[in-house]
Order: structure tokens, then sequence, then C-alpha cells
């Protein structure tokens, strides 16, 4: 069992015509997924590596593919109307993997998505993965095992990290989300902790934040309130300076609020295992699973 | 990015937001000229520097106060030659202060009022919110510990836009009285349109003043442009001033690379800016202090590899370098060889601890042991601190 992707996606690629999004779509492609669609604006008739079907627009490649999944790799100025028009087509969840988009062209995403049946993953996120049967991003597929630990995070590499403790100590993934580490993204850490909390093929989560906003302390206090699953943290940026931005544009300590020590106090009081360096996020975890079973 | 002030306020007026008049100037001839041009004796210098505290700060020649009320254009031809070229240090520009290049020279308004009122995108609500308060001319954090109530705090919806009953009604609440409605409700708009069009994620005005005779005025203002957004706006990015800056983050910058300046004595050189920070976060765990934040990237050539190298060998502090990989779409081997590549051209100074982990970790592990370069190699994340740690000379 997983949450969100699965053998049955079928997988369309904004963008795949562009040299990181090809490259993506074809790794995707060997680990399974199944793609069913690529578009870019201006190619539509042609065949993507003589395989995938290429269409302007999002509205035709879900009409004549029946996706329900689309990946975005469009450069960031077009990226936001990108994802709107992944849901103006009625696209069930939309992943956008392109990173600098500006903070107002996503406020206006986020506004005009209030209402709408489509879910956003991201921007600026590695993308979502269940082990064994579908890669959606750019994550390395082979890192991953199949199994039952939820992962939740708003960094990549730190992900490939936590992935890797607990696949080298055996332990597999059922699904893995990369939330994004811009200030306004689509589905936040309390959405994915849902979706883990009510599937039956997740036993126990991991999720990582990192310094900034407020979205690990609402997710804390909701499992505080609903979740009986073992849960270990781990939040990044601990000795960042104030009022500089780390990397993330949502990665940032200012008038005092988002700080690594008021989220760790946070998900603590919630019963969360928090691990004190990014080396012992596996480890943390699974001291806590035998500790509950 | 930042803007100095004198920008701000050229910026506020294409916006119709009313400022006390004045001009920048670079030498005190200039300075001299702007005040006669103002045509008053109520004359005010303002050193320009990207940092807060300027009134109460002190020139390193010791003449006292980057802000400075002048009778004549006279005295602010002899009080700008006090500033210009001088180091002023205030209590957010460190010991080492900051050169001030240019002054603003206004007109020195009156002030009956204070306020402060501010615009910013709030991520919980994923909108624009004004916060404003009567508590003008002191630091919001301050207002907000010691009187929260004194806080007004107005969302502004992102697709309809500031409404105009929502300006008359914060100017109310703001304590305005009916006569300045107007001026006031125009000043919130302004800076309202403002935000939007430059794609501020913060625009501050404090104090926004209120003059005997009823004007409604911004005195200073401050803001915050987002960086991803400025491909948009060349005009803004021309007012970009890297002699205010970090020279390295500079350098680092033109390199396509993500890095910030710290205090500490490990340099570390990581791919993926939650893994850059967690990395900062067990150095200082096994008693080592970070010597700066650097994000490669997840695409990065050798080339950019090799210039990350050089910024972070040409710090005198560092005693240390930690190269911390996690190959997902970048590649051991490539950062492998830009270290090779690296080394090469600039000697090693100090000892350098290298941990690669994911694609083609094989390959890169190879390269290093056959280049013969005197390298650390670490087995996971911890193993590496400790070794950075200790090879900087141990815990603090």
């Amino acid at each position: 069992m997983s949450v969100l992707v699965d053998k049955n996606t079928r997988l369309l690629v904004q963008g795949i015509t562009g040299s990181v999004g090809g490259f993506h779509a074809r790794q995707c492609m060997e680990y399974g997924t199944n793609v069913v669609a690529g578009v870019t604006p201006g190619k539509g008739g042609q065949m993507f590596d003589g395989k995938v079907p290429v269409f302007d627009t999002v509205w035709e490649a879900r009409q004549e593919t029946g996706c329900n999944v689309s990946v975005i790799f469009v450069p960031a100025a077009g990226a936001a109307d990108g994802i709107l028009e992944a849901v103006d087509a009625g696209v069930e969840l939309v992943i956008c993997i392109t990173e600098g988009i500006p903070v107002m062209d996503m406020m206006r995403v986020k506004a005009q998505m209030a209402g709408k049946q489509s879910r956003l993953i991201g921007p600026n996120c590695p993308g979502i993965i269940t082990p064994g049967a579908c890669k959606i991003g750019i994550m390395p597929g082979y890192i991953h095992k199949e199994g039952n630990v939820g992962v939740i995070s708003r960094s990549g590499t730190l992900t490939y990290e936590a992935v890797w403790q607990l696949t080298s100590r055996g332990y597999g993934q059922s699904t893995c989300i990369g939330i994004g580490g811009d200030p306004i993204n689509g589905m936040s850490h309390l959405d994915a902790v849902k979706l883990f909390h009510g599937d039956s093929g997740t036993d126990a989560m991991i999720l990582i934040g990192e310094i900034g906003g407020s979205a690990e302390e609402e997710a804390a206090e909701w499992i505080k309130e609903n979740c009986k699953k073992p849960v270990a943290a781990f939040i990044a940026g601990a000795t960042a300076p104030p009022g500089r931005r780390m990397g993330h544009a949502g990665a940032i300590v200012s008038g005092g609020k988002g700080t690594a020590a008021g989220k760790i106090a946070a998900l603590k009081t919630a019963g969360i295992a928090v691990a004190e360096t990014p080396a012992t996020m596996a480890e943390t975890l699974i001291t806590r699973m035998k500790g509950k079973s | 990015m930042n803007i100095h002030e004198y920008q701000a306020k050229e910026l506020l007026q294409k916006f119709g937001v009313a400022t006390p008049r004045g001009k920048a100037a670079s030498t005190p001839e200039e300075a001299e000229q702007a005040a006669r041009e103002l045509g008053t004796n109520d004359l005010v210098v303002k050193a320009q520097i990207h940092a807060g505290g300027r009134g109460k700060g002190t020139f390193t020649n010791g003449f006292k106060g980057g802000v400075r009320l002048c009778k004549s254009p006279e005295e602010t031809r002899e009080v700008a030659s006090k500033m210009l070229g001088q180091t002023l240090v205030t209590h957010q520009t460190g010991p080492a202060g900051r050169v001030v290049n240019k002054v603003l020279i206004a007109e020195s308004a009156e002030i009956a009022r204070e306020i402060y009122f501010a615009i910013l995108l709030d991520r919980a609500t994923a909108a624009p919110i004004v916060v404003a308060s009567t508590e003008g001319g002191v630091e919001i954090e301050t207002v907000a510990a010691k009187s929260p109530e004194k806080i007004l705090r107005e969302k502004i919806d992102p697709l309809a836009g500031f409404q105009a009953h929502q300006t008359r009604k914060l100017a109310k609440q703001l304590g305005f009285e009916s006569s300045q409605l107007k001026a006031a409700a125009k000043l919130f708009d302004g800076l309202y349109r403002t935000f939007m069009a430059c794609d501020c994620s913060m625009v501050e005005v404090n104090p926004l003043i209120v003059t005997p005779k009823g004007e409604v005025l911004a005195l200073d203002a401050k803001f915050n442009f987002d960086d991803n957004a400025l491909y948009r706006h060349p005009d803004l990015a021309a007012l970009r001033d890297i002699a205010e800056e970090d020279p390295r983050e500079v350098e680092a910058s033109k390199h396509g690379l993500n890095y910030i300046g710290l205090d500490g004595n490990i340099a570390c050189l990581v791919n993926g800016a939650g893994l850059a920070m967690a990395t900062m976060d067990i150095i200082k765990f096994y008693g080592g202090s970070p010597a700066n934040f650097l994000d490669v990237g997840g695409g990065a050539t050798e080339e950019q590899v090799t210039e990350a190298f050089k910024i972070l060998i040409s710090d005198a502090k560092v005693k240390a370098i930690l190269v911390n990989i996690f190959g997902g779409i970048m590649k051991c081997d490539v950062i492998a060889q830009g270290i090779i590549n690296a080394v090469k051209t600039v000697n090693l100074p100090v000892p350098l601890v290298v941990r690669l982990e994911g694609t083609n970790v094989e390959a890169g592990k190879k390269l290093i042991a056959e280049s013969g370069l005197p390298v650390i190699t670490a087995g996971d994340l911890a193993d590496a601190a400790q070794k950075v740690v200790a090879a900087a000379g141990g815990a603090k």
C-alpha cells in the first residue's frame, strides 16, 4: 500500500522536450512509472523517444490519454501557468519540481486552486515516489526500498539521506513525499501526515522540516491529537543565523518566528521522537518503533 | 536583495507615496547643492548604508550619528564631509562597520505623530497582510512584546487586491482625522501597488508620520524583494549595491552558487539547501563551527565546484573543509573531478574531509583515491562531521 501514486498512475510530463524534463522522464520510465503523455506548447504531434505522445496543451493530453497525475519541469517563469493549466484540465495530482518560482505567482496559484479537486505537491521539490511502483521526480530510484515507513520532507537531498539510512538498515518506505522548500506551496506537512495516517500500508513516519513558517508545528499539533503511529522528526537549520535565507526561499527565521528550537519543542510536546542530528533520523524512528511494539 | 533609503523613496514616489523631499549626494559639494535646491533651512543628512540604527551609530573617525539635523546648506556640506568615505558602526553592522558612499539630503519634517505600517506576504494564509500600529518609530517586535493589542492586522485578498474601504478603515483605526483620511488612504494604496508591482516580500514604513499641518508622509522605508522575481525587474536589479554585500557571497552568486558567509572555521560544500543546513547543524553538534552555508545545487558542473572550492579556500579563517554530497541528479564523479581540478589550481592549505553517497559514488571515490590528494574520506554523515571537527583542531 501507499499514498497518492502507485502502479495505476498515468503520468503526464509537462516540459518533456526540455533537457531536464526529458532526462527525468526517461529516468522515471526506467524505474517503471507509466508515462502516458508529454506536453510542450508548439510541439504537439511529436513522439518522445518514440514511445510517448507529445501534446500542445494539457487539456488535449488529458482527453486523449486519461492522464491523472502531472509532473512539471517547466522553467520558473512559466511554471505557475503550467500548474494552473493542469488544474484547469482536471488533473488530480500536480507535482511541480521547478525551483525559483516568484512567490507572488504561487500566491495566485494557491488562491485559484481553492475549492478545486486537484492537489499540488511542491514547487521546488524532489517529487514523490512509491518504491517499486512509481517514481515521479528527480530522486535517485535505487536508494529506495519497498516497505512501510512514510517520509515527508521540505528538502530534497535531506530526504535522500533519511531514505538511505532507512534502506541501509533494512527498513523500506511506503511513499516518500517531497513537499518543497518554498514559503507558499501546495501540500503541507499536515496534509501528508493525514494521508499516511489513513494508509494501512504505512506503519510509521519520518517528518523532515526546516526553519521558517509554522507548518511543522501544525502537523505536530494534529499528530498529538489524532495519530498513534510512531513518528520521528528532524528540523534543519538550528545553527542558521536569523534574517538570512538559507537557500530555500522558505527557510528563513524572521521576527523571531520559525526557529528550529520552537519547532523541536512543538514536536517533542506532541510525543514525536526528534533526531538530534541528521545522521540519526532512521535510528531515532527505529528506536521509537521498537519501543511501541 | 536590499536597497538604500534614497532608492526606496524614489521608488515610492513613482507610485504616488508622499515622502519628504530630498536628494542623494556623493560629495560634500553635491550635498550643499542639494540642500540649496530644497530651499529650506530645516535639513537632515542621512548616511546611506544597508543597516539600521544609523542615528545612534558612530563613525570610526569619532563623528557621532549617521543621521544629523542641519540648519543651513553650509552646515550640510560640513556634516556630509564628515560622513562620506567614512566607516559607520551601528548595532546592526558589527564592529567592522560600513563605508558611507552616499548621503541623503532631505527636508527635515516636523513630527506630530508616528505610525508603523508594513505590508508583507503571510505564509500561513498565502496572502498579503497589512501590519500596522499607532506605536511608530520604534521596533515593531518591541510593540508586539509589550502591547500586542496595539498591532492591527488586515488581510488582503490576493486576487481582488487591497480594497478602498479597507484603506479607510485602517486609517480610522490608526487614529487619522477625517480631514487626513484621503491622504492616508492614498498613501496605503500606493504602498500596496508598490508591493505588488515590485514583487516585494515586505514593504515597511517606520515611521509613517503626520506633520503638525496634517500632511501624511513616509519618513523611512525598507524593502525586501523576492530574489526569484528579480528576472522580471531589471530596473530593480540595477539598484543592487554590491559594496554592501559580503565579497564572498558576491563572487559565489556570479557562479550561480548559493553561499552565505558565517563566522566559524569549518568550510562546507554540500548539494541541496536542506542538507547544507543539516551539515552545519551536525558540525556544531560535534563541537565545531561552520564557516559558511554553501549549496552547489542539484545540477552543478565541474567548473562550479572548482569555483566553489576557490571561494572556500580564500577564507583565511578556514581550518578544515568538509564536502558532503548525496548525489541525486548530481553525480559524485562530477563533484570528485571538480575537487581534484580545484586542488590542482590552488594548493590545498587545510585538511579536506570528503563524504560521497548516491549516484556514481564508486566512480567518485575511485577518482579521489587515484588522484593521490591527501583527502580524508568519511563513511557517513556523523563520521564526516567528527573527522572534520577533529581536523580543524577539535571541539571547542
